[in-house]
């Protein structure tokens, strides 16, 4: 057995100190990691990928249509306007398909927004994939500004045949006490 | 020798520099009990606001800092730190060491425990009131949506987590490098298996804990977003590493419990207790199963059908090392020769409340079920029985048991049956009510009711109120006890304990085994 100390007692105690500064460690370094990376491995809790997917060339499969709903809903205390152009598209799977949400700032002052998206059923969320999406980025406005804001997406060949309707919803933080400090974009 | 053999110091400071384990074990167990009565104050301002529908006593915003304060309280004041004083006071005593390993630690994990709690009562009267978020304290309710006063709570949460982890390494460490001569892992009595199992759950878990709070101080004051969706954190995680942190920590509370029920009961049947070996593996089954179990606090959070599956047929596992307990238990009192004096009736009422208790718990398990009964008064009257009827009562036990055997005068035993029995009436008054209102569907943390609900709560209301009061006679009793009961100088007090602390004098003098003890070759245990 490794030896610290001349007082056994003393010595198991060392050892017992590491191991409680390891499971602090643990936490912020497996944890909170390993959540993430299992949430976008299994494609549960109904996140999408943050990032941009690349399309890759596939035959669009006309034989089924996907029901896509857009939800637009603001965060407790944010007064933007913010609603699809669109609340409901029907898609064929494999085909890119673009949309527009309509922002606007209502106060005089600059703001920063963040959309943050959720997929329901979230089973449909690994076969959902974002080739550009306002949700990549902050959204910077002008005080009594408005704009479009793009979507395009590709829904998966392989999405499940049971699963007909997908819900997109966005939820719309404001961030412009937090903008400057690294968000990681969703 | 003659320079060792000195008295305690006289006066505070006494107290204050002591690195005796009695001194700190008596410490630990006043300081929980001070605890226990702040902790039964806010439950009577929580029980006398339900007494009746409508708003009668306090704010919505008051009632909310009260269940937030009464768990926090009870659950890290009361019931953790008179754990760890009767482990102060006794796993020396029955392992044959002089003292606990670290005397001066000892010293520091118990002082720092007032401050800490002196920081959390502090907050009640700070702008904005005290923690209002359940004593879970889930995020973002606990970072954005907090009064300010939340800074101070994580800082005590660091300071109790620190001197818990600190208590746990010394009880390691005492029990690894100080068992008298002869005294096998095998031979140690239940009790001190269960703390060192107990030690071992809180060492690993208590720094994630720590870990929790941190990432919340983050989160509110230097611009992270570990739970906020708005900088690609997550709330549900919060819920994970609580739970996870959560989960373990209920053993950490009744596993010392089960070691007291499992010292008493045999005393008073008279007979060794029955199946000690699968104890101990129930006991360490038990703890590991702990740490996958987590999630079936969060069922209703949006899991895959598998996790769900996966947290239930696990918890659902864990009903048998507590079956095989329980039947230790009564198979111990099997054709025993028993009597029933205070101690045997807390641990009896101990034994058939802890499994209604689990009974619940079981049905709690069942995921599809829990949707309904998921954040009801079900689920308080379940974990009430655990808690109280479980930790609380085999505590109260623990002091009846070894009262005598500290201070060498033994209670007053009729006042001891009457408190049993008024604890146990007042207690299933306030609490089995609970479990009908839950599945009728009354939420928990709110401070009126609908009117359908109106008489239960009476009931309970004033099950709380008579099991509260019980309280103050237990104190009075141990008061008096100390200072004018009945002297007792008989070793074994008892004629059925058994175990090295009852061959100590009686009362036990301020230095013990500094010669340690012969242990005998047969097995202390049947």
């Amino acid at each position: 057995m490794l030896r610290l100390s001349r007082n056994p007692g003393a010595d198991t105690a060392i050892k017992l100190a590491a191991v409680a500064c390891a499971m602090f460690a643990f936490v912020f370094v497996v944890m909170v990691p390993l959540y993430d990376v299992l949430c976008d491995a299994l494609g549960i809790n109904g996140k999408t990928s943050g990032v941009a997917y690349t399309a890759v060339p596939a035959v669009v499969d006309t034989s089924r249509e996907v029901k896509i709903q857009f939800i637009a809903t603001n965060n407790d205390g944010m007064p933007w306007e913010f609603r699809p152009q669109v609340t409901q598209l029907t898609v064929h799977p494999g085909a890119a398909t673009d949309t527009i949400f309509y922002a606007a700032n209502p106060t005089s002052l600059p703001m920063i927004a963040q959309a943050i998206p959720s997929v329901t059923p979230s089973r449909a969320a690994g076969y959902f994939h974002k080739t550009e999406c306002f949700c990549f980025n902050q959204q910077p406005l002008e005080g009594l500004a408005s704009t479009e804001m793009p979507l395009q997406f590709v829904v998966d060949q392989d999405l499940p045949k049971d699963i007909r309707t997908i819900t997109l919803s966005y939820t719309l933080f404001d961030v412009t006490t937090m903008a400057g400090s690294t968000i990681a974009a969703r | 020798m003659g320079d060792h053999h000195h008295g305690p110091a006289k006066g505070l400071s006494r107290w204050l520099f002591t690195t005796n384990h009695k001194d700190i074990g008596t410490m630990y167990l006043w300081f929980s009990f001070a605890m226990f009565i702040l902790g039964g104050t806010f439950a009577m301002i929580i029980r006398a606001e339900l007494f009746q529908p409508g708003m009668q006593l306090v704010e919505p915003g008051f009632f909310n800092q009260m269940t937030t304060l009464h768990g926090l309280v009870m659950v890290f004041g009361a019931i953790m730190p008179s754990f760890v004083g009767l482990a102060n006071w006794l796993i020396p005593m029955m392992i044959g060491a002089p003292d606990m390993a670290l005397p001066r630690m000892n010293n520091w994990s118990f002082w720092i425990l007032p401050p800490g709690f002196l920081m959390l009562a502090s907050t009640l009267f700070m702008e904005g009131g005290a923690p209002a978020f359940g004593w879970t304290f889930y995020a973002p309710l606990s970072t954005t949506y907090a009064a300010p006063s939340v800074t101070f709570f994580i800082f005590a949460i660091h300071v109790l987590g620190i001197s818990s982890i600190m208590g746990s390494i010394n009880i390691i460490a005492t029990i690894m490098n100080m068992r008298a001569p002869g005294m096998t892992y095998m031979k140690m009595p239940l009790f001190v298996w269960t703390w060192f199992i107990t030690a071992f759950l809180l060492v690993a878990v208590m720094p994630v804990l720590a870990g929790a709070v941190t990432m919340m101080l983050m989160d509110i004051h230097f611009g992270t977003s570990f739970f906020s969706a708005a900088g690609g954190g997550d709330p549900v995680l919060f819920q994970h590493i609580f739970w996870f942190f959560g989960h373990p920590e209920v053993y950490i509370i009744i596993l010392p419990a089960f070691g007291v029920v499992s010292q008493v009961i045999p005393a008073f049947s008279r007979k060794p207790l029955f199946g000690y070996a699968s104890m101990v593996y129930a006991t360490a089954a038990i703890a590991i199963l702990s740490f996958v179990v987590w999630a079936h606090h969060m069922y209703t959070v949006g899991m895959p059908v598998a996790g769900e599956l996966f947290f239930m047929y696990a918890t659902m596992l864990i009903a048998v090392p507590t079956g095989v307990k329980v039947f230790n238990w009564v198979s111990t009192m099997w054709r025993g020769s028993l009597s029933f004096e205070t101690p045997m009736l807390f641990s009896i009422g101990f034994l058939v409340l802890f499994t209604i208790g689990g009974f619940t718990g079981l049905m709690l398990s069942i995921a599809p079920a829990d949707f309904q009964y998921h954040d009801t008064y079900f689920v308080v009257a379940h974990f009430h029985y655990v808690m109280v009827a479980g930790a609380v009562f085999s505590m109260t036990s623990a002091v009846y048991f070894w009262l005598p055997k500290w201070t060498g005068r033994m209670y007053n035993e009729t006042m001891g049956k009457v408190h049993f029995w008024i604890s146990f009436v007042g207690f299933n008054v306030t609490f089995f009510p609970q479990h009908f209102v839950g599945l009728a569907g009354m939420p928990r943390r709110v401070p009126d009711y609908a009117l359908q609900f109106a008489d239960f709560n009476m009931m309970s209301s004033i099950g709380a109120f008579v099991y509260g009061a019980s309280q103050i006679m237990f104190l009075y009793n141990v008061i008096a006890t100390i200072v004018s009961g009945e002297k007792v100088s008989d070793e074994q007090v008892w004629d059925g304990a058994e175990g090295l602390e009852w061959t100590l004098p009686t009362p036990a003098p301020y230095h013990t085994f500094e010669v340690p003890p012969k242990i005998e070759a047969t097995p202390a245990h049947g």
